[in-house]
């Protein structure tokens, strides 16, 4: 088994089967193949660069070329089961108008987003004085494509004002499994170095909870 | 003990399909065309399954001449960047056909022809054609050929808006369609463009009401002008600066009227060697044709609901960023109409400062982009 990274794998754990799925900010296409080969779901991308497309188009996925922040209007209302948002909501202008899009489009969202409340982030703020440069958010300020950063609290505090739901939600580090999680504990703002949410609408149907392990069977 | 292996010879082969005349052509407009011919080329082999079969749709002055020299001017195929050995469609694998438009001047019926009611070039007699008649005599000639389902469609510019009209028309008989640099309709903008093309041509004297075959003349001038007007907005505004800016023919101006600028020698040139391979006629017809279409007005006006029955269609929709004919804008009005049919589609921008024409010309990303798509189209048909 090739390396598969431990969001994915996440990822791949929480999506029903036979599901239709948008992956905004798709790449070349990765998570869209596994996702299709091991889950049989009906997927789509959004990707903003051309040479991102062209290895989704080779990979025979279907895959517009587009912007998380301008082109998800596109897409009709209730159009997808799940709408994906892997590490990009910190780098759209408009993260509100983003995920409130995500959840027109589709029943649930998945998204996964570092987390600016790890330790590592406030120690090196409190230390240093200066923005922050960890192995999560590795580029200086001033080239960062991170443009709006978010703790896990301010992050529940958004799913709360848009009325959603979180129906799962897991921690992730560089390497190690998902670890499972309940954000609204205040070590969780502490410890997780990116985070990975399961949300759905509050007067929608709870999803049944996906199967604990992993599927790969390892 | 291995032999190696002998480089196959391309199979090409051409000629001219004339349907008998229980067979009309039935157009949009309600008139007929009787013992219709359409004039084709194409490249390679049928499979045994007849699965391999792409039809590639032409643009509005090019014709079946895809990827072998021309009959008239001598030059090579339009589209040899996609189609030939090692390329995205590749006559080793692929049985890729052209076919004249109707109503074009290439060998496919047209206004040139002879009316057979009268014995004399129709001319202005030949009745007004549209999009989707010119893709109703391409599905005559596949269905003649015994080809039952496409690989793929595919076409720029005029050929893209076939190629919509494919999928609208007979989404059952196509398995993907490939749209570059078109739109679902004509612009108001579009329309003006041709509008002046048309007067140029009827403005000149030879024309002579559309019969100047019947008098032996040809109303050059006029369809020069037009293809002059057309061709720079082929062009962006970058691509013509960057070719000739204000460099001059000769040392200092004339102090008058002759070409003192390179763009102008450029044009008289383009418009002049246009004038030896297409008729004024044609010109009128498909610019028309051009004009009148409009993919969702016959469905009530909601794109989307044309695409409803090419659910199951692989769409793969390009753009040039400065296109200004047919403008990413209408792209993406394809787009989110495929979408909200629930159709598989992709769509992919390419940075270009080359205008419209780029869908012709060397553009890398067009060209991975498409070699992706028609590999894993080969893929999923068992091509490869």
């Amino acid at each position: 088994m090739t390396q598969v990274r431990e969001d994915f794998r996440e990822m791949l754990r929480l999506v029903r089967p036979g599901a239709r799925a948008l992956d905004v900010g798709c790449g070349g296409g990765e998570l869209l193949e596994l996702l299709t080969r091991e889950k049989d779901i009906d997927g789509r991308g959004v990707e903003i660069s051309p040479q991102g497309v062209s290895a989704c188009l080779a990979r025979g996925l279907a895959v517009m070329q587009g912007d998380a922040d301008r082109d998800l209007e596109q897409f009709p209302t209730g159009a997808f089961d799940y709408a994906i948002l892997s590490q990009t909501l910190q780098a759209t202008r408009n993260p509100r108008q983003v995920l409130s899009e995500l959840m027109r489009i589709a029943d649930r969202a998945v998204v996964s987003f570092p987390n600016f409340g790890h330790w590592r982030v406030r120690w090196s703020l409190l230390r240093r004085g200066r923005m922050p440069e960890t192995r999560s958010l590795p580029e200086p300020w001033w080239s960062t494509p991170n443009i709006h950063l978010c703790t896990l609290a301010d992050f529940n505090a958004l799913v709360e004002d848009l009325d959603l739901r979180i129906e799962a939600s897991a921690a992730l580090a560089e390497g190690q499994p998902a670890r499972p999680m309940d954000p609204s504990r205040g070590i969780e703002n502490w410890r997780a170095e990116a985070a990975l949410f399961l949300l759905g609408r509050r007067d929608g149907a709870v999803e049944p909870e996906a199967p604990p392990g992993d599927l790969f069977g390892t | 003990m291995t032999l190696a292996a002998e480089p196959e010879a391309i199979v090409e082969d051409g000629g001219t399909w004339t349907f008998p005349p229980e067979k009309p052509l039935v157009l949009d407009s309600g008139a007929r065309i009787e013992g219709l011919q359409v004039a084709w080329r194409s490249y390679g082999a049928l499979n045994a399954d007849r699965s391999n079969a792409v039809l590639i749709c032409h643009a509005l002055t090019l014709d079946q001449y895809v990827a072998s020299k021309h009959p008239t001017t001598g030059k090579p195929g339009w589209w040899t960047r996609l189609v030939g050995p090692g390329r995205p469609l590749d006559p080793t694998r692929h049985f890729i056909l052209c076919a004249n438009v109707v109503g074009g001047c290439m060998g496919s019926t047209g206004p040139a022809s002879i009316n057979p009611a009268t014995g004399r070039p129709w001319g202005l007699a030949f009745p007004v054609i549209t999009i989707a008649d010119m893709v109703r005599a391409q599905a005559m000639l596949v269905e003649a050929m015994g080809i039952e389902t496409l690989l793929a469609v595919v076409g720029g510019s005029m050929g893209g808006m076939q190629v919509l009209q494919w999928a609208a028309s007979y989404p059952e008989r196509l398995f993907s369609a490939v749209c570059v640099a078109s739109a679902a309709r004509h612009s108001a903008q579009n329309i003006a463009f041709h509008e002046v093309g048309r007067q140029a041509i009827m403005a000149d004297p030879d024309w002579r009401g559309g019969d100047y075959a019947v008098h032996g003349a040809r109303p050059e001038k006029g369809l020069a002008v037009a293809r002059m007007a057309a061709h720079i907005t082929y062009l962006s505004e970058q691509a013509l600066q960057r070719k000739f800016g204000r460099e001059l023919q000769r040392d200092g101006l004339s102090w008058g009227f002759d070409a003192d600028f390179q763009v102008e020698s450029y044009l008289r040139h383009q418009g002049a060697s246009f004038v030896d391979r297409f008729d004024a006629n044609s010109y009128l017809y498909i610019t028309r044709a051009m004009d009148y279409f409009d993919l969702a007005a016959a469905h009530g006006g909601v794109l989307a609901e044309a695409f409803k029955a090419a659910r199951d269609i692989r769409f793969c929709v390009l753009s040039f960023t400065s296109d200004w004919l047919y403008p990413t804008a209408e792209s993406r009005h394809i787009v989110r109409a495929l979408n909200a049919a629930g159709a598989r589609a992709s769509f992919v921008e390419i940075e270009s400062d080359k205008g419209h024409d780029a869908f012709l010309l060397d553009e890398p990303v067009m060209d991975s982009a498409l070699a992706g798509f028609f590999d894993s189209i080969d893929g999923a048909r068992g091509l490869r």
